[in-house]
């Protein structure tokens, strides 16, 4: 078991790697570099001197990946180009908000995505399912941009009880943040929550023709045992994996919805650095979000392998 | 003992179709169970076996529901059943075994826990009651030590062990009334009489009423007391075990164990035409009236009732049941007696060949070898003449399969050769092979479900064989698949079907089909029968008999069904875990003196005869890797004789009749030890 793990931390390790690898390589094989990139037209004479030693762009390519890698490895993501500051800096704020809106989507999303699966399943083809599938299937189709932008239209706008756009201190307290996303969670829940209780509804469906399911209604069962017992450990084994990714995905950042409410998260920072041509920070997010990735699937294997006695007892055994 | 304990009236199930119409699958069904009886339901899959069992304590699957009738337990209707009385009845009255154990069991709680759970939802025990209790139930169902098996999950036991902890949980309740739907189908020959043995020891231990359903009249000939025969949904026959399967005077029942092939004849059974209606589609007549050979006209229009006959006490729904009291006689002879075509020529041969499912390690990837001590299947020799029929035999895990997928190219060898046609080395590698060499050795699945492709028409289908070997086209082709269906006796408006438009059995036609498209020389087939019912089975073997003697095939034949291999084949050999045990003619290997493997095996066959019992000499215990060294045998032998069957691999001896064992008795002293 523990060989397994170190085995799983290694190849996530190696995947970190390899992305640092074609960031870089990327970078590189750009025309100009992040220099000439950054400056654009005023690339010349003492500017980009400047720059490129700041930069360090005089060593050999292979020299400053060993050194860039190494200093990722500490933490340390060296200077942004716009904001002239240490990218720890800039990315601090922006990981701190990110985690915020994350969590809170979080905390209300799931258990709300397993309540509704559960429901529709047990309910499957009455009317609680065709009302609450209706409603899922329907915020499924619209783009995370119009919700959005019709949340903010009739919530902000039109009733004002919310603002519309998020606006931060950078020393706001817990409960000043909270008060500000409710709009983004209720945006972002909306799609993670239903897509996540279709899931729950197929895979309880599943297991509820299962012939072990059968076996328990004959045995005598009480329907509510039987469902909490027999049915619903089995049936969200493999949502572990699908709610990591959905986790993964909020935590690097709901491109879409933090652009549309203006909220300084990971997302926008991604498309903020892309526009500013600030490619030392492209680099880092590149790393941040492919470590989320890894580590986050981690855990859901791990917990996977942990919960499933046949995957437990195949490991024990080997 | 004449205590009736369920009932059943009148009983019909049906579906509304898509069309809204309302179809059943159980027509007006009626019978009794008395107390300790053991009532068999046997019929061909759709037959409404399972729709019956089920309704029996109250249950209707999804999708389907009464539309008249009641099933009596103890005089009350349990259709009309609340959810709440029926939780009182399932488990405590009425108790169920699965068919397949494996997936009846909840994997995620252990087996302990299941049974507890059935013990405190009916019995009133306090907690150190329940445990003695559970070790006590395992005791009974005879597992191997009661107390860590109550901690193990239902993944970690054997198929035969799951089906006994399904056997101990319905114990569990001390039911009046045990179901079992299929409970041995899927398990091997062996771990099947154990089980129904055990079956038929709580039967009488605790004087529970049984009702055992299953497709397998062998299985049902071995418990039952009273056998139900269902067709189309309703019942034809019904009456005491041994006239149903001696003196059966319904012409389904008839053909039914004419279709049979038995290990004491030699030769192919006969078969019956055609195939069960679906449900829906017979608005008026007889339901068998397609496949009678006894129909009359009368039948076409008028539906038969289900007649008491007083001196047989039995009931028959046919007209002309009379008829077949007097043909009864020729139950157990006429059978087609087939010819032995082979030729003295050679076509392929398996010299020392050995096969292992072991991860190749990296260096050994490098060096494209295999490194593996012990490999799942190992030194086998075998040369197989042309037009002959080679039955491999074995239980599951004896490596039949993986020997054929070797032969055919899809998996690697370790060492040894294949050789094809005056001594040419076939490569291990398909891709190495020449396309003539891939036309000349065909395979045939046992699930032509999957291997057909659903989006493609049978015309698709066959039609790829012949483009690719053949290049044929345009009228040319077209010809030619309606000349392969003929043979395969289907018509020519099979063409445009999809294999979803088929019933098995066609389905396993156009599979043997495609296979001689390729005009191949040698086919090889993976338990080509098995999934298929015994009526539809006895036509395909006839129809791959009939094949060969026209078209002078070589077969390569894997079963697990030592019946069905003496019907088809010339020549036996028998495998356990990856090694040969026997080779022989096939007269010869079904005769004695025989290696002890062999001997467990036959004795384990059940003949559809309530007067032959199986005889269980080897334990049904499971084995999960072939030995280091010794004989492959020597975990589970009768007749073991010594740490020499552990150290040293038996010798070949060769018997009077040319059949070769390894063993290390000495062959006449098996000879009269097997007396
Ligand atoms: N939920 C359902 N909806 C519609 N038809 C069904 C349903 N379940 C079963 N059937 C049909 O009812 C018929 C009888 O089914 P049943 O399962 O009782 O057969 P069986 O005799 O047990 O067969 P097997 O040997 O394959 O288990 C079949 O034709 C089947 O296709
Ligand atoms: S009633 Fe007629 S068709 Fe039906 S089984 Fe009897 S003889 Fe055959
Ligand atoms: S060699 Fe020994 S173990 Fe093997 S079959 Fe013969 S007697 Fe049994
Ligand atoms: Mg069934």
């Amino acid at each position: 078991m523990l060989l397994l793990i170190l085995k799983r931390i290694g190849l996530g390790l190696i995947t970190l790697f390899i992305v640092s690898l074609i960031t870089f390589v990327g970078v590189e094989v750009l025309p100009g570099d992040a220099c000439t990139t950054y400056l654009e037209r005023e690339a010349y004479g003492a500017a980009l001197d400047a720059c490129i030693k700041r930069l360090g762009l005089d060593v050999p390519a292979y020299e400053r990946y060993l050194d860039w890698a190494s200093n990722v490895a500490r933490g340390d993501f060296g200077y942004s180009l716009s904001g002239e500051m240490p990218i720890n800096e800039v990315l601090g704020p922006r990981v701190k908000n990110s985690l915020v809106l994350a969590s809170v989507s979080i905390l209300i999303g799931i258990p709300l995505a397993i309540v509704l699966g559960i429901i529709t399943a047990l309910w499957r083809d009455k009317l609680p399912d065709i009302m609450i599938s209706t409603i899922t299937i329907f915020s499924m189709t619209i783009p995370e941009f119009i919700s959005a932008t019709l949340l903010i239209l009739i919530v902000a706008i039109w009733l004002g009880w919310l603002p519309g756009i998020v606006i931060i201190p950078s020393d706001a307290t817990f409960y000043e943040l909270l008060s500000n996303i409710i709009l983004p969670v209720v945006a972002i829940s909306m799609i993670m929550t239903a897509h996540m209780a279709r899931m729950v509804r197929s895979s309880v469906i599943q297991v509820m023709a299962s012939d072990y399911v059968q076996m328990a209604i004959l045995k005598g069962v009480p329907y509510w045992k039987m469902v909490f017992r027999h049915v619903l450990p089995n049936a969200l084994l493999p949502a572990i994996n699908v709610v990591a990714l959905t986790i993964a995905w909020l935590l690097g950042g709901v491109v879409v919805t933090e652009v549309v409410f203006n909220y300084p998260g990971l997302g926008r920072l991604v498309i903020e650095s892309i526009s500013n041509r600030d490619l030392p920070v492209v680099q880092a997010l590149a790393i941040i979000l492919a470590s989320i990735y890894v580590g986050i699937n981690l855990i859901a294997d791990l917990m996977t392998l942990m919960l499933n006695p046949r995957l437990k007892s195949l490991q024990i055994r080997k | 003992m004449n205590e009736i304990i369920e009932s059943v009236k009148n009983l019909s199930i049906g579906f509304n179709s898509q069309k809204g119409k309302q179809i059943s699958i159980l027509r007006n069904v009626s019978t009794n169970i008395k107390k300790g009886e053991t009532v068999g339901i046997v019929g061909e899959s759709g037959s409404g076996k399972s729709t019956l069992a089920l309704a029996m304590m109250g249950y209707i699957k999804q999708g389907l529901f009464p539309l008249k009738g009641e099933c009596l337990f103890k005089s009350e209707d349990l259709l009309k059943m609340s959810s709440r009385q029926l939780e009182k009845i399932r488990g405590r009255k009425i108790a169920m075994i699965p068919q397949n154990a494996g997936q009846a069991l909840t994997p995620n709680l252990k087996i302990g826990y299941q049974i507890d759970e059935a013990l405190r939802l009916h019995t009133d025990l306090n907690k150190t009651e329940r445990d003695k209790k559970i070790s006590e139930l395992l005791n009974k169902v005879r597992l191997p030590s009661p107390e860590t098996m109550a901690f193990r999950y239902p993944h970690e036991l054997s198929g035969g062990q799951q089906q006994r902890v399904a056997v101990a949980m319905a114990l569990a309740g001390k039911p009046d009334l045990l179901l079992l739907d299929e409970p041995t189908t899927g398990l091997d020959v062996t771990t099947q009489a154990h089980v129904l043995e055990l079956l038929r020891f709580i039967a009488k231990d605790t004087g529970t009423s049984m009702i055992y359903v299953s497709h397998d009249l062998g299985a049902i000939a071995q418990v039952s007391d009273r056998i139900v025969v269902m067709y189309a949904g309703e019942i034809v026959l019904e009456g005491p075990a041994r006239k149903i399967l001696k003196e059966p005077i319904h012409p389904y029942t008839y053909g039914l164990l004419k279709s049979i092939p038995k290990l004491s004849l030699a030769g192919l059974p006969d078969s019956m035409p055609g195939s069960q209606p679906q449900p829906g589609s017979i608005n008026e007549g007889c339901s068998f009236y397609d496949r009678c050979n006894l129909a009359i006209d009368h039948c076409k229009k008028n539906s038969p009732d289900l007649e008491h006959i007083k001196e047989l006490d039995t009931n028959v729904r046919c007209f002309n049941h009379k008829e077949l009291i007097n043909q009864n006689n020729n139950l157990q002879t006429s059978i087609t007696k087939k010819t032995n075509n082979s030729e003295a020529i050679e076509v392929l041969k398996l010299k020392d060949v050995s096969i292992s499912y072991a991860k190749q390690k990296f260096f050994d990837q490098l060096l494209n070898k295999i490194s593996d001590q012990n490999p799942t299947v190992k030194d086998i020799n075998i040369d197989i003449k042309k037009g002959e029929t080679i039955a491999l035999v074995g239980e599951s895990g004896s490596g039949k399969s993986t020997i054929l997928k070797s032969i055919a190219g899809l998996l690697k060898t370790k060492d040894g050769q294949i050789k094809f046609e005056n001594d040419r080395i076939l490569s291990s590698d398909l891709k190495m092979r020449n396309p003539n060499d891939l036309r000349a050795i065909q395979l045939i699945f046992q699930n032509p479900d999957e291997s057909l492709n659903p989006n493609h028409t049978v015309e698709q289908i066959l039609s790829q064989p012949l483009k690719l070997y053949f290049n044929l086209s345009g009228e040319e082709l077209k010809k030619n698949i309606i000349d392969l269906l003929k043979k395969v006796r289907l018509g020519e408006f099979y063409m445009s079907r999809y294999p979803r438009q088929l019933s098995g059995g066609e389905k396993q036609r156009v599979a043997v089909a495609r296979a001689f498209a390729a005009k191949p020389d040698i086919i090889l087939c993976d338990e080509v029968t098995s999934a298929l019912d015994v009526s539809v089975q006895a036509a395909v073997l006839n129809l791959l008999q009939q094949l060969k003697e026209d078209l002078g095939t070589t077969y390569v034949f894997v079963s697990h069904d030592l019946a069905v291999v003496r019907a088809i084949s010339d020549r036996v050999a028998v495998l356990y875990q990856g090694r040969l045990c026997e080779i022989g003619p096939s007269q010869n290997v079904y005769k004695f003196p025989s290696h002890p493997y062999t001997e467990v095996l036959l004795g384990a066959v059940l003949e559809p005869d309530p007067d032959i019992k199986p005889k269980l000499v080897a334990e049904d215990i499971v084995e999960e890797k072939p030995p280091e060294k010794g004989c492959s045998f020597q975990g589970r032998c009768p007749r073991k004789i010594g740490d020499i069957c552990n150290s040293e691999v038996p010798p070949w001896q060769i018997g009077e009749n040319g059949n070769a064992i390894r063993c290390h008795i000495n062959i006449e002293e098996l000879a009269s030890l097997q007396q």
